[in-house]
């Protein structure tokens, strides 16, 4: 089991023995940025198979399935066409930051993931803020959505990129204060000891943030935040190709499209993955006796399921309107996880005196009541819809 | 001696951006230019080793400031506008004075103090847990104080943002809208009318 576990461990030590030792940190660094590119450049391919092949079984359709077996071999089809197509960049455009922006949006998300615990000592480097290296690189893709939109010089453009920002700015503010229960209750900043926080089983079931109320909570509105925050349907609104063509993205072809294609998958995977981590034990088995699994499976399992999730809901709920999408996130999401912070503390403070079980009906209590509360003082004032055009 | 190098080049990279952010003639490059800038002070953090303070650096003012100027360049000046009058203001003499001003109030207490004499340790670290334990039990008062004075300055700006009266039904047959010469050919906006 162990040996298995540990095989990429093992294999890197094994890589760097032959490397002099002057060089070996460099060396340490290059191999983990090789895997990290290979592993999710190779993702980024899947998930875009496995998406259209999803969207086509919920829309009642087959999907693509002409190149290779079942069309699983579109990616390639896909690459090469976005490599040898023309790269068109407008005359009035700002030739400098039209170039940067698919740049500035790609290279900062890969960095993201030098953070995230893949397995059992599997992350690339060790940092003791992890948490705040990851927002932080995260938060130059609203520069790179702005500098897309604004370059293109087009109003469509200009309007997705706002779209984009004010968006983006209104959902990060959700998405990082629904991580502060996890942080308050492992009392560090450090992923790979917020895996270990949860590493423990009770009655053979793993303790993940996921099965107390705080950690359910925090999941669901962690979740919603990520959707909005990587820019995906139902809150697709800077790209809405039926409503401004395509956004930010409109002036852009080729490769460049591609990379600004590539990055929004990868923001993706980045959340996906501190989701996991943060919420779902990390690479932490589910059961005490699912132990000889590698943790890196368990890890990239997790990993997937979340991204199925994604797929479906994309599939599933319709694109909301611009007003619903910033009401949604300010009057609703934020005071909820503001609830939820006050109801890690209740968490805490009550563990020496209240019994498991009650405690969780507490807590459980007081999130669903101020929900409850919220959501009816919320449509107090609106009257039944009334429809002008279609009755 | 390759931190030095690396001090080297973060210097030239962030002054060549700050400088950028003041000499370029289209605001919104001036704005990318001092987001650039940023995050160069971000990096020299880094070789300070204070991780905290340059991902903090990171987050709040590449993500959030530069963003919020851009906002308010795009929202003021509109986009369109290619700046042809010179960049430089005529009243230099006074933004030299109020600049040396500035720096002299820095420098003094930090070269008047005592930290300089400091023997620097050998592993320059600040772990997150010891700045928020400092922040919270020896610097609880600035750190409230700072609090209050973003919150004052947040509900200055919605003061400021909302219409000061109340909207009415039939605005379009308002008398005192004298703004468009001709009312029929250009509609009054709700806008137009509150600030008559």
């Amino acid at each position: 089991m162990n040996s298995l576990d540990q095989i990429f461990v093992t294999l890197k030590q094994w890589l760097l023995s032959y490397v002099p030792t002057d060089f070996q940190p460099v060396g340490s660094a290059l191999l983990s940025i090789v895997a990290i590119i290979a592993v999710f450049g190779t993702a980024f391919a899947l998930t875009t198979i496995l998406e259209r092949k999803g969207l086509g079984r919920i829309q009642n359709r087959p999907g693509p399935n002409r190149v290779g077996p079942c069309g699983f071999l579109q990616p390639m089809a896909d690459a090469v066409k976005m490599l040898t197509k023309e790269d068109i960049v407008p005359y009035a455009a700002d030739k400098v930051l039209h170039y940067l922006a698919p740049i500035v949006l790609t290279v900062p998300i890969w960095l993201a993931f030098a953070v995230l615990p893949f397995g059992r000592n599997m992350s690339a480097i060790e940092l003791d803020a992890s948490i705040v290296f990851f927002f932080a690189v995260g938060s130059a893709s609203e520069l790179a959505v702005f500098m897309a939109g604004w370059s293109s010089h087009n109003k469509y453009s200009l309007i997705g990129a706002m779209r984009g920002i004010a968006q983006m700015i209104s959902y990060e503010v959700p998405l990082v204060l629904s991580t502060v229960p996890v942080l308050m209750l492992s009392g560090t900043l450090n992923l790979n000891e917020i895996v270990n926080a949860q590493s423990g089983f009770s009655f053979g079931v793993g303790q993940w943030n996921v099965f107390t109320p705080w950690g359910a909570a925090g999941f669901l509105l962690f979740m919603i935040a990520a959707t909005a925050e990587s820019n995906r349907a139902p809150f697709d609104l800077p790209e809405g190709e039926s409503e401004i063509i395509a956004g930010f993205l409109t002036e852009y072809s080729g490769f460049k499209y591609a990379l600004f294609f590539l990055g929004e998958y990868l923001g993706l995977f980045a959340v996906t993955g501190l989701a996991v981590t943060l919420f779902l034990g990390g690479w932490n088995a589910p059961l005490a006796f699912l132990n000889v699994v590698p943790s890196w499976l368990w890890f990239f399992a997790k990993f997937g399921a979340l991204i199925a999730v994604f797929i479906w809901a994309r599939g599933t709920v319709p694109r909301l309107r611009f007003d619903q999408l910033l009401n949604f996130a300010w009057k609703f999401i934020v005071p909820l996880t503001l609830v939820n912070i006050a109801v890690a503390g209740i968490w805490y403070f009550s563990s020496d005196h209240l019994a498991y079980a009650v405690r969780w009906l507490i807590c459980a209590g007081i999130f669903l009541g101020f929900y409850e509360l919220l959501g009816r003082f919320l449509s107090l004032k609106r009257a039944p819809r009334t429809y002008r055009y279609a009755e | 001696m390759p931190n030095k190098i690396t001090f080297c080049l973060t210097v030239v990279f962030t002054l060549s951006a700050a400088v950028a952010a003041i000499r370029l003639r289209n605001p919104v490059h001036c704005a990318l230019s001092a987001a650039l800038a940023f995050a160069g002070l971000a990096v020299a953090f880094l070789g300070l080793d204070a991780e905290f303070i340059a991902f903090a650096q990171i987050l709040v003012y590449v993500g959030a400031i530069s963003i919020l100027s851009i906002f308010a360049v795009l929202l003021t000046r509109g986009t369109e506008v290619e700046p042809t009058a010179a960049v430089f203001s005529r009243s230099w003499i006074t933004g030299i004075a109020i600049t040396l001003g500035t720096a002299a109030a820095i420098l003094v207490p930090i070269f008047s103090s005592s930290i300089l004499y400091k023997i620097a340790p050998a592993v320059a670290s600040a772990p997150v847990q010891m700045i928020g334990t400092e922040l919270m039990t020896h610097y609880l008062l600035p750190m409230e104080v700072m609090g209050l004075l973003l919150t004052s300055a947040l509900i200055g700006a919605v003061v400021i943002a909302m219409s000061d009266r109340p909207e009415k039904k039939d605005d379009s047959s308002h008398p005192s809208v004298t703004r468009y010469p001709s009312a029929e050919s250009k509609p009054a906006t709700k806008r137009d009318l509150t600030t008559v």
